[in-house]
């Protein structure tokens, strides 16, 4: 095998960098869909749709459990004292400072409606559990508070509000 | 040690194909005359089980592939009736369950020989490292083993792992959904878990011939840790090595058939025999005993970002342990006071689990 090289730069050099760019957008236009491919797929998002919940079998101090996007949503129907006792906390003393007001919808202040899974590591904490009357999880110990939010425990964040609207005073949409 | 094969096959047929692809002289400079020290003790037969392991794993997998159904709806009751209605189904899925088990205690025992001997130390630093890529290999491929039978262990073993990437900052919820196909744990989650569990085995197998080249080049430490200087200090691999690797692979397939026979469930968690169900956690999650102590060491962090950071670093750092260690004395025999670390460390790592088991206090 003999090899020589030229100082200069010649027109077959500027052929192969240009070649090369071709070839390297190219891969990066292959690698996208393979990618994307793994990102949730048409039947799973519209399987995501908004769903309604009727409230009006929701008594007072009660909690049901409805499936959004796959991930349990409680919905508790609070009573004064559960109320009473997630406004009466100094805010700036929590891990994650929210007041409760932020955390319902005005007007239907008992109704508390959150994402289910526990913001460590995905488990579904128990409902009317735990030193706060609000909800505990299980596997690591994480205690939330009536309005959700994290008092105790390794989890960082409150439960997640997930987006939802009143339709009408007994009726709730989610998503 | 290893060069050129001076092997000469006196079969003109087999002379003919050495011309072509020398591959026999690789299997007999490898595997025959392979010069091997002569002090090895039983420590070192783990890596001939290791093998085996791999194999044992990769033949029940396959055929255990050839009666599962990887959806949400079938996948548990496919491996149920493996056990109950496929010819000798049981013996095939209690082989593999308990194989996966086998492996790692081989693989424990494997690692824990190479941190008392030195084996990582100069010149066999890539050889380590091949060696972390494969245990961080196994870990993978075990875990999207366990999620395929679909009970709640399943189920909730993998929402807490894929959630441990949530913690990353800004893109980690981002990456969750990419890793589920969904917005939780579904079946395109168990589909594609299938898939690379069918996969990775074969690339642990190809990690595995690299690991294999760089032993054959920087050639077999010893109990000593000193480098062999004479011929005089080695024997041939066949019959030497491949004799008392022989005996140990029977030894650990007695021990393998015992649990496989007599107590095929004893290592899993009966939450798995409970199909998956997204709305109910089980009381206590816990994965499978090889991954506790570092499931312990998530648990013991009270910060989530922190938990996870330590946990990964505590199987990275293994990576970095050559350049750590500076002492020039390999064997830990030698070493009094690391072979005293080296033992605290053993009882630790086998003691952690406790502290994955019990309940955290509610501290904040
Ligand atoms: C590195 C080697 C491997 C390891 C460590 C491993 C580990 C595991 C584990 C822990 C399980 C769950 C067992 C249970 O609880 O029932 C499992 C299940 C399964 N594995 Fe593997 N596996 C390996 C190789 C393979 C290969 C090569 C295949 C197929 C080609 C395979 C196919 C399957 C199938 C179909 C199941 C579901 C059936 C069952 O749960 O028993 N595995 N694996
Ligand atoms: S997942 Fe809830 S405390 Fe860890």
């Amino acid at each position: 095998m003999t090899t020589t090289s030229s100082a200069q730069h010649t027109r077959r050099d500027f052929l192969y960098v240009a070649t090369g760019a071709v070839a390297a957008v190219g891969a990066a236009a292959v690698v996208w869909p393979l990618i994307s491919q793994m990102n949730p797929d048409a039947s799973t998002i519209a399987a995501g749709a908004p769903i309604e919940v009727d409230l009006t079998p929701v008594a007072e101090g009660q909690d049901i459990k409805v499936f959004w996007r796959g991930k349990p949503i409680y919905i508790s129907h609070r009573t004064k004292k559960q109320i009473d006792d997630a406004r009466a906390v100094p805010v700036a003393s929590l891990p994650d400072p929210e007041t409760d007001q932020a955390r319902v919808k005005e007007g239907h202040d008992q109704w508390l409606v959150v994402i289910g899974i526990c913001t460590h590591l995905g488990c579904i904490p128990i409902a009317h559990e735990g030193a706060y009357d609000g909800f505990f999880c299980p596997c690591h110990g994480s205690v939330y508070d009536t309005s959700g939010r994290i008092r105790q425990g390794p989890a960082p964040l409150n439960l997640p509000i997930p987006p939802y609207a009143f339709v009408s005073d007994s009726k709730l949409k989610i998503g | 040690m290893s060069g050129p094969s001076t092997y000469q096959p006196s079969h003109p047929a087999l002379q003919w194909f050495e011309k072509r692809l020398p591959l026999i002289g690789l299997i007999h400079s490898s595997f025959v005359a392979y010069p091997t020290p002569r002090n090895l003790n039983y420590w070192w037969t783990f890596g001939g089980i290791l093998s085996m392991m791999l194999g044992v794993q990769i033949v029940t997998g396959v055929i255990l592939a050839m009666h599962y159904t990887p959806h949400v709806d079938m996948a548990f009751n496919s491996v149920e009736s493996i056990v109950r209605d496929v010819n000798y189904g049981w013996l095939l899925r209690y082989l593999h369950s308990n194989g996966a088990s086998m492996f790692f205690i081989a693989v424990y025992i494997h690692m824990f020989r190479g941190l008392y001997y030195g084996s990582y130390k100069a010149p066999r630093e890539v050889l380590w490292i091949l060696g972390v890529i494969i245990y961080l290999l196994m870990m993978a491929t075990g875990f999207m083993g366990y999620v395929l039978p679909w009970g709640q262990m399943s189920f909730w073993g993998a929402t807490v792992i894929t959630n441990l990437f949530s913690a990353i900052p800004y893109v980690g919820e981002s990456i969750v959904t990419l890793l589920w196909g969904g917005y939780s744990v579904g079946n395109p989650t168990l589909n594609r878990f299938f898939s690379l569990h069918y996969l990775l085995p074969f690339v642990i197998a190809g990690v595995v011939v690299l690991h294999v080249w760089a032993l054959h080049v920087a050639g077999q430490n010893n109990p000593a840790g000193v480098e062999p200087k004479t011929e005089k200090d080695m024997v041939p691999f066949t019959p030497y090595a491949t004799i008392k690797d022989g005996f140990g692979m029977v030894c650990f397939m007695i021990f393998y058939a015992w649990f496989v026979f007599y107590i095929p469930n004893y290592l899993g968690d009966p939450d798995n025999y409970i199909q998956a169900n997204p709305g109910v956690t089980p009381a206590h999650i816990v994965p499978e005993w090889y991954y506790l102590p570092f499931y312990a060491i998530l648990r013991s962090i009270p910060s989530k970002l922190g938990g996870v950071i330590a946990m990964f670093s505590a199987i990275i750092v293994l990576a970095f342990l050559p350049w750590l260690d500076s002492a020039k004395t390999r064997s830990s025999k030698y070493r009094p006071l690391a072979k005293q670390f080296f033992w605290i460390f053993v009882v630790g790592s086998a003691a952690s689990p406790r502290r994955a088991s019990t309940s955290l206090p509610a501290a904040s």
